[in-house]
């Protein structure tokens, strides 16, 4: 253990033993040697103590993420239900229509299906795809049963023209893949058209696209009214006694400790139409009973409330770097003739926009992926992506889809965390 | 910032006490919404603003019928049971990781460090409904959700980054001499980590604690999507509240919210006191 001892905190040691080569231990083995292997020794120490913890994020947390942003890529449904369509489309070239084997084996499974009744799932499936493929799908696979013998093309024709269409079968083509694009490119806003080319939606039916710019433009909002209400309060907790800077600094501790619900029933209360503001503003007859204002169930409502929420996150690090800002730059750029406001813009504030960038970076990272305000006080026109996947996972169980507009949503975020990680440094992040 | 100097102009006057105006204004944007609702949780009318009766002080109009409703609901009493449960048992679980790997983290002989901050810091970083919408997916397909253990599992995920970077914090200002002293006066490793580490990073290791805890306590997204009937939490219980028909109850629960944040701000504020007074940075 003595040995060991020697190497701690000596971050280039083999440097040192290089120096002294011929020096050995008093066991005999050469220096270098030893101290190697404290080192080994070392490094496997401290991998052992995050071992567990990584362990269990991995399992716990890291797993069920790539997993849900896998189901936004992945639709085994058609390829597992019907595999002797699958197997036999593989071939198929997409030109024209499909030879009759193909025809054959979808009528085996349409058989097979509709007996163990796993057809069903399929034909709600496809009918994402093209509206109408549900009837097709069950009308044919009613009728299939009593088709015994070829030829089977011209008889499945027969039972529905859609299995006339090349557009019909290149579609079934695409969706009898295990993997397919079509959720991301839904939640992008784009599909298929008949030809089987990827498209932009019209204008009209584009929802996720108009969707993502909302939410990136109202955390840009929410990021913005943070600085410019931050930045005073930062300065004035930064100049002031620590006494005095103490006991303020609790009315920007305690919202950040109070519960997130709390806070935005806060809101609620306050800015309904029957709330405590609209009272105060009709008792002062700034307006009259009947002209409430509507203040919240809508976007205003939100930014408003994400904007108290993650203040505290903007007023914190602008702090920390404010108080190490000396006020002698400020005093020497006035004594050279600035006006106070020159001062103050070209010689403080660039001081102090490390504390600007990782607030800014922070504040947004996080209103990017709000949930539960916009939820209680967004109304419809405050709803933000993640409110979309939650509808997508409780209400219209599309979870392919949900997987793919999550996938985009980490891909944002994750980008502007590389960003603050690159600029800042993850562990800088400062608490309380 | 100091007091206002003799000389100072009329200008300087008004820029001085202008911008003390502001900063009020914004003091009050922060803290006055949550100091309305606690009056307003002893209103005796059942609505959501102040009667005529309250701004005359007239006692007829406080009462503490909200409180009474939520203190004899047995669905509000076992949401609150439920939290303090789930918000314990994963705070134990992510404080005891945590903390062991903070100090792997913090020696100077650790590999990959970067990139295994970064990965255990995740779970702060992935947005709360992409995490629940994960978990559900995972935890049911290993039968674990709607059970205590699938949500406390998912709460210690989702608390370990806070005990991470207070201990990793605390630890960076840590004096590596202290243990080698140990070491050489003939102290264990396990000696020295009780008898010295621990007790030098206890304030970080707690107000790690504190955060995870308060992280679980406040979560709702993932419970949302993880708990069944039984596992139902006090944020869920509120969430569902607001959401269905907003009773003034909610008022009451929300100021016992907050009278436990005025708490758990104290314990934080004596935890950095001593804290600076161990390390001698004057008290």
């Amino acid at each position: 253990m003595s040995q060991a001892q020697i190497s701690v905190g000596t971050a280039d040691s083999s440097g040192l033993a290089g120096a002294h080569s011929g020096m050995t231990t008093a066991d005999g083995t050469p220096l270098k040697v030893s101290l190697r292997r404290a080192q080994r020794r070392l490094r496997l120490w401290a991998l052992l103590l995050v071992l567990p913890l990584l362990l269990f994020i991995l399992v716990s947390f890291i797993v069920p993420v790539f997993n849900m942003a896998l189901r936004g890529v992945e639709d085994p449904l058609v390829h597992e239900t019907m595999p002797n369509t699958a197997a036999a489309l593989g071939d198929w070239d997409g030109e024209g229509l499909p030879a009759e084997p193909v025809f054959a084996a979808l009528v085996e499974d349409l058989k097979a299906g509709y007996e163990d009744k796993s057809i069903g799932k399929v034909a709600t499936r496809l009918n994402y795809e093209i509206n109408g493929m549900r009837s097709v799908i069950m009308g044919s696979a009613r009728q299939a049963k009593r088709l015994d013998h070829g030829p089977y093309k011209d008889a499945l024709i027969d039972i529905n023209s859609a299995w006339g269409e090349p557009a019909t079968w290149r579609m079934l083509k695409r969706q009898s893949a295990p993997y397919t694009l079509t959720y991301l490119l839904a939640a992008l806003d784009m599909g298929y058209d008949d030809a089987g080319n990827i498209v932009l939606q019209p204008e009209s039916q584009r929802v996720y696209g108009p969707l993502f710019v909302r939410t990136l433009v109202m955390s840009a909002t929410v990021t913005l009214f943070c600085i410019l209400l931050g930045y005073p309060v930062a300065y004035l907790l930064a100049n002031l006694p620590l006494r005095t800077s103490n006991l303020l600094m609790i009315l920007v501790l305690l919202p950040f400790w109070t519960s997130l619900l709390v806070r935005t029933t806060t809101w609620i209360v306050l800015l309904q139409s029957q709330g405590v503001l609209n009272d105060l503003l009709v008792w002062m007859h700034i307006v009259d009973d009947q002209g409430r204002i509507q203040m919240i169930f809508n976007k205003t409502g939100t930014l408003i409330a994400m904007t108290h929420i993650l203040l505290p996150f903007m007023i914190l690090p602008l702090y920390s770097v404010m108080k190490t800002v000396p006020p002698s730059y400020v005093r020497a750029a006035r004594s050279l003739g600035a006006n106070p406001l020159v001062a103050f813009w070209r010689v403080y504030v660039p001081q102090t926009v490390s504390g600007i960038g990782a607030g800014s970076l922070l504040v947004f990272i996080l209103s990017i992926g709000y949930f539960i305000t916009p939820a209680l006080v967004g109304g419809q026109s405050g709803q933000m992506i993640s409110n979309m996947i939650a509808y997508h996972m409780q209400k219209s169980l599309n979870w392919g889809l949900a997987g793919a507009l999550g996938v985009l949503l980490l891909v944002l975020v994750l980008v502007f965390y590389a960003i603050y990680n690159k600029l800042i440094g993850i562990d800088k992040i400062k608490m309380g | 910032m100091a007091a206002l100097p003799a000389y100072a102009s009329t200008l300087d006057r008004i820029w001085h006490y202008g911008y003390r105006i502001l900063c009020g204004l914004i003091f009050l944007f922060l803290i006055g919404p949550i100091l309305v609702i606690i009056p307003l949780s002893f209103n005796a009318e059942p609505y959501f603003t102040f009667s005529r009766e309250m701004l005359s002080l007239d006692p007829a109009g406080y009462s503490l019928r909200w409180y009474e409703e939520f203190f004899s609901s047995s669905t509000w009493l076992n949401a609150i049971k439920n939290s303090f449960l789930i918000g314990i048992a994963s705070t134990v679980l992510a404080t005891v990781l945590g903390t062991l790997a903070a100090l792997g983290l913090s020696r100077p002989q650790m590999p990959f460090r970067g990139l295994i901050m970064s990965i255990l810091i995740s779970p702060m970083i992935v947005p709360l409904i992409i995490s629940a919408a994960g978990m559900f997916f995972f935890y049911s397909s290993v039968n674990l959700s709607q059970t205590y253990l699938g949500v406390v599992l998912a709460h210690t995920a989702l608390g370990i980054p806070f005990v991470v970077i207070t201990v990793t914090a605390t630890l960076s200002g840590f004096d590596q001499s202290l243990t080698r002293a140990a070491a050489s006066l003939g102290a264990s490793p396990s000696y020295s980590f009780f008898k010295v580490i621990l007790p030098l990073v206890m304030p970080g290791v707690v107000s790690g604690a504190l955060f995870a805890f308060i992280t679980s306590f406040d979560e709702v997204v993932v419970v949302i999507f993880l708990s069944g009937v039984e596992q139902r939490t006090l944020p869920l219980q509120m969430w569902a509240g607001i959401r269905e028909q907003i009773s003034p109850t909610i008022l009451a629960v929300a100021t016992i919210l907050v009278a436990m944040s005025i708490l758990l701000l104290t314990v934080l504020e004596l935890l950095r006191r001593r804290s600076e007074r161990l390390r001698g940075i004057s008290g």
